[in-house]
Parts: structure tokens; C-alpha cells; sequence
């Protein structure tokens, strides 16, 4: 079966000014590598700095990466930094679903905004279309009148997820989209994320920094460390048996 | 699925009703309003319902004190300046030329600014950086003596005084807008949209603009009274509105040979001024208020 995201050999560096004339390279991604399949999800671990954030950055086209490709069901969609296909089947929730909404406008605008740039539906359409939405993630459709701060923390995150899921991606890339939330509704969102993966078929790419997060929703697993991939495999594999010392350290907690 | 009765309280309301609600609640910004709304409609309707002519003379009123004191007359309310001419009119016919002129100078600048602004912050690079440090050289220099220079150079009167004033202002208004938008840029729903397709012109339609057009007119305020001010000084120099035109600072200047004999004509026209900005002030401080309580909330 083909992946339906694959990424080869990702480069990223970044220039930090050394001095007046000097300026260092650091490099936040190394040469990494993997592959997704339909629903299936993958979780990416490593500690602060290690390029995790930069790498759902990079997937979701708010940065170009330096080198290294991106296959989406086999098409290539970024090419050494150069973004081919403006892809709307490549999601991203942000880490503060509150901020990742414009507090002027009705979660109805935002939507609307986002279909009519991406799809030719008409507005009745739209409006059927958002309604739809609202009840997949468990909102209603009243909500579409309503200002992001007039929601709770578990309902924005279901807004965000709305935003995500409304142009029918494949791939969402959650950014440490699950941290900020307290367990119980932090739970909820978890429970809703699975059941729209066996519904829709979604695939997602978990950022995180949460074990057991990555233990109950992930099914392969990729470790981090300044850039570099150092483990790469099924997570209950590298959960009993990580090779690298930074890899047991990482999992072992 | 059952209808649901949404629940309509207070929070749940669009964020310019909840800044209207915290607007509300500060009364003295209230009343500011109010006498800010009343100001601007004595300016459009002074001509029209003034008792008497701007320079109409009445030779056998001269210098007569306002209309309470014994000595004064029932015809003319504010009593009459050293020409005779009938105060109140006069003060009227000052809230178009001062407060009115002041309004438009302000409006023009927000134009200007506004969009020289956004440009300023949607750029990037040495576009941006010529724009911005060439206008932090004018931003060294207070605005009435920039106002006073640029007089100058085109001459006195009235509209070059508009016209200076409006030049004086726009560097601040720029550099504020430029701030703001660059804010913007930087957040998260502003690279969430960005991500779904968005060009340039409609991240600022939809994205910025509706997030920063309160700031915009707390801006606005500002520099109202800065130009109500900036107007009277000029006119008051003698380097703005000239003689016979009813303008605040004119007026000041035209009666200040009479202040002990006719004090009422020199303390009137003051403390109009005094209100005018005082109100502007105090509506753009109410407004800031209520955004920040907005946000804080």
C-alpha cells in the first residue's frame, strides 16, 4: 500500500547572528525521514529544541523546509524548500486553539473564508457544509454564530478541529494541539480525534510531549534529537526496546 | 436533534458590543461622547443657527458683557467683542472652523496614514526600513513646531494650516499602524490563514483590519486633539486663520488687548477649547480603557 505522507531526507537550518558580520547555521532538522499511512497516526517526541515544532511547521507549508522532499499519496508537494502544491490536505492545529482564530469574526466567517478560498461550492453549500462540520466534532450548528471567546476550552479545541477537518484533509498535524488542555476534556478531544479516524480514515501526526498520549493513539513512533532522527518504528517496538541511550532516557519515564 | 436555546448573556456578545458595554460603564467617557457628538453637530450646523453674522457689526453694542451681568443684553447672550460683533455667534462659527476643520484634518490623516501604514508593515525589508527610520527623523520634532515649519514654508491661512497639521501628524499615525499590523502578522490566526490560501489583500481584509480598526480610532482621537490644539496655537500665532475669520485661536488672539476691560471675550473662547479637547480626550481614553478591559476579560 502507498503511504499516503512520505518525507525524504528533510533539511532545515536556521542562520542565527553571531557577532556583527558572523552568522552561525544551527540546524533544526537533519536528514529525516518517514512515512504515513491511511489512518494511521505518528507521533513525534523529543525535547524542546530538538525541531519537532519545526518539523509540523514545515509539513503544514508555514515554513519551507532547505532540502528534502514531501510525498503526499506518492505526488511530490514540497521539493528542497519549494512548496509545488498549495495543499489543502495537509491540515495543522496550532498549540492555543484560542489563538489560532481571529477573535473579530464568527466562527461561521472563519469557515466560510476557508471554503471559499479552497472549494467552488456555493453559499448554500458552504452553509451546509459548515452545519456538517460543527456536528462532526460535536458542536451544533447554532455555534456558527458565536465569537471564539465565547467558547469554553474543550469547545475551541473542537472549533480548531473543525477549521482543520472542513476541506476533508488527509493528514492533520496536531502541534502539541492536546498539551494545553485539562485531562478530562484533554481525554474527550483524544476519544473524538480516534472515532473521526475510523470514520473519515484521517491520519494524523502527533506532536507531543505526553507518553501516554503517544502510547494509546500512536501507532509508529519517531524520536528527535537536535534534529536528527534517532529512533523510527512501531511504538510498542521502540517502547520495550529503544536502541539509543537518549531514546530509553526519552521513554522511559 | 432539539433545538437549543443558546444562552444570550452578557459575554456572549460580538467583541464591539462587549466594547461598547465597557465603554458604558465608564461615564465619564460618556459624557465626553456627548459633548464630542454635540461639538460635531454645532460645526456642520454653526452657519445655520447662528442669532447673528460672523462679522456682522452692531455700532451701538460694543463690548457689552454677557447677558447676566447688569450691564448686559438679552440679544446678545455671550455679550460682544470690540467690533461689536455678537460673541456667541462667533464662538459657534469657531466650532466649524476649529473643531470641524480639526475633524477633517484628522480624517484626512487616518486616510493617509492608514494606508501608508499598512503598507509600511505589510513590507518587508529596505522598503519598510526607508519608510520607517525616514519617519523617525520627523518623529524627533513636536508636531506644532513641524506645523509651524511647514506654515512656514507654504504660507499663513486657514486650509495650509490643515494642510500642515495634517503632515505633522501623519509620521505618529504611520509608525502607530505600521506597529499594529506588524503585531498582527505575527499571530497565529494570521499564519492559520495564510495556510488555507490567503493572499496578501485578503489577510489584510479579513485578518488585520477587523482586529485593529479600534485602534485605529483610538488613534484618531489623539490626533483630534492634537489638531484642535495645533489649529488654535497656529491661529492664535497669527499663522493660521487671519483676522476677521471666527476661528478659537484667532478669536484669542483678535481680544487679548481687551482682557481687563472685556475679560468674557478672551476667557469664552478658552474654555471652549478647554471642553473640546477635553471631551476628545476623554472619549479616545474611555475607548482605550474598554479595549483593555476587553481584552482583559
Amino acid at each position: 500500500m502507498q503511504p499516503i505522507l512520505k518525507v525524504q531526507a528533510l533539511n532545515k537550518q536556521y542562520k542565527t547572528r553571531d557577532g556583527l558580520f558572523r552568522s552561525r547555521f544551527f540546524s533544526a532538522l537533519e536528514n529525516v525521514s518517514f512515512c504515513l499511512n491511511k489512518g494511521e497516526t505518528l507521533a513525534v517526541i523529543g525535547e524542546t529544541g530538538s525541531g519537532k515544532s519545526t518539523l509540523g511547521r514545515i509539513l503544514a507549508g508555514a515554513e519551507a523546509s532547505d532540502r528534502g522532499q514531501i510525498l503526499l499519496q506518492g505526488q511530490i508537494i514540497e521539493d528542497d524548500g519549494k512548496r509545488i502544491v498549495h495543499s489543502k490536505e495537509l491540515r495543522l492545529i496550532f498549540q492555543d486553539p484560542m489563538k489560532s482564530l481571529n477573535p473579530s469574526l464568527t466562527i461561521e466567517k472563519i469557515l466560510s473564508e476557508i471554503l471559499e478560498l479552497n472549494t467552488q461550492l456555493n453559499e448554500q453549500q458552504r452553509r451546509d457544509k459548515i452545519n456538517e462540520t460543527l456536528l462532526t466534532v460535536g458542536l451544533l450548528a447554532e455555534h456558527r454564530n458565536y465569537y471564539a471567546h465565547m467558547f469554553s476550552g474543550g469547545q475551541i479545541q473542537r472549533v480548531a478541529l473543525a477549521r482543520a477537518i472542513i476541506l476533508d484533509p488527509l493528514v492533520l498535524i496536531l502541534d502539541e494541539a492536546l498539551s494545553s488542555l485539562d485531562p478530562s476534556v484533554r481525554a474527550q478531544t483524544v476519544n473524538l480525534l480516534l472515532s473521526l479516524q475510523r470514520k473519515i480514515g484521517l491520519s494524523y501526526v502527533l506532536i507531543t510531549n505526553h507518553l501516554s498520549l503517544v502510547r494509546h493513539m500512536s501507532d509508529s513512533l519517531l524520536i528527535l534529537d537536535q534534529g536528527k532522527a534517532i529512533e523510527y518504528g512501531k511504538t510498542s517496538e521502540l517502547f520495550s526496546c529503544a536502541q539509543s541511550k537518549q531514546g530509553q532516557r526519552l521513554l522511559s519515564c | 436533534m432539539a433545538k437549543f436555546k443558546l444562552f444570550n448573556e452578557d459575554a456572549n456578545k460580538s467583541p464591539l458590543k462587549h466594547l461598547w458595554r465597557h465603554f458604558k460603564s465608564n461615564h465619564s467617557a460618556l459624557v465626553g461622547l456627548w459633548v464630542f457628538l454635540l461639538l460635531a453637530i454645532l460645526a456642520i450646523s454653526a452657519p445655520l443657527i447662528a442669532p447673528y453674522g460672523v462679522n456682522e457689526q452692531n455700532a451701538q453694542a460694543l463690548i457689552l458683557p454677557p447677558s447676566w451681568d447688569d450691564a448686559g443684553q438679552v440679544e446678545f447672550i455671550l455679550g460682544t467683542d470690540g467690533l461689536g460683533r455678537d460673541l456667541l455667534s462667533r464662538l459657534m462659527n469657531g466650532a466649524t472652523s476649529t473643531f470641524g476643520l480639526a475633524i477633517l484634518a484628522a480624517l484626512l490623516t487616518t486616510a493617509i496614514g492608514v494606508v501608508l501604514g499598512v503598507f509600511a508593515g505589510l513590507t518587508r525589508g529596505v522598503k519598510s526600513s526607508v519608510l520607517n527610520h525616514l519617519l523617525d527623523i520627523t518623529l524627533a520634532i513636536p508636531s506644532l513646531l513641524l506645523a509651524i515649519v511647514i506654515v512656514a514654508i507654504l504660507g499663513p491661512g486657514l486650509m495650509n494650516t490643515v494642510w500642515a497639521i495634517i503632515f505633522a501628524l501623519l509620521p505618529q499615525y504611520i509608525h502607530s499602524v505600521r506597529n499594529l499590523v506588524a503585531q498582527e502578522l505575527s499571530k497565529d490566526y494570521i499564519v492559520a490563514q495564510r495556510l488555507d490560501g490567503a493572499n496578501k489583500w485578503q489577510i489584510l481584509k479579513t485578518g488585520i483590519l477587523p482586529n485593529i480598526y479600534e485602534h485605529i480610532v483610538v488613534i484618531f482621537t489623539m490626533s483630534l486633539s492634537t489638531a484642535v490644539l495645533d489649529i488654535a496655537a497656529l491661529g492664535f500665532l497669527q499663522l493660521g486663520a487671519q483676522a476677521p475669520t471666527a476661528e478659537w485661536g484667532a478669536i484669542l488672539a483678535e481680544n487679548l488687548s481687551l482682557i481687563y476691560l472685556a475679560p468674557w471675550t478672551v476667557a469664552l473662547p478658552g474654555i471652549l477649547l478647554f471642553i473640546a479637547i477635553l471631551s476628545t480626550n476623554l472619549v479616545g481614553d474611555g475607548l482605550r480603557h474598554a479595549l483593555q478591559k476587553r481584552r482583559a476579560s
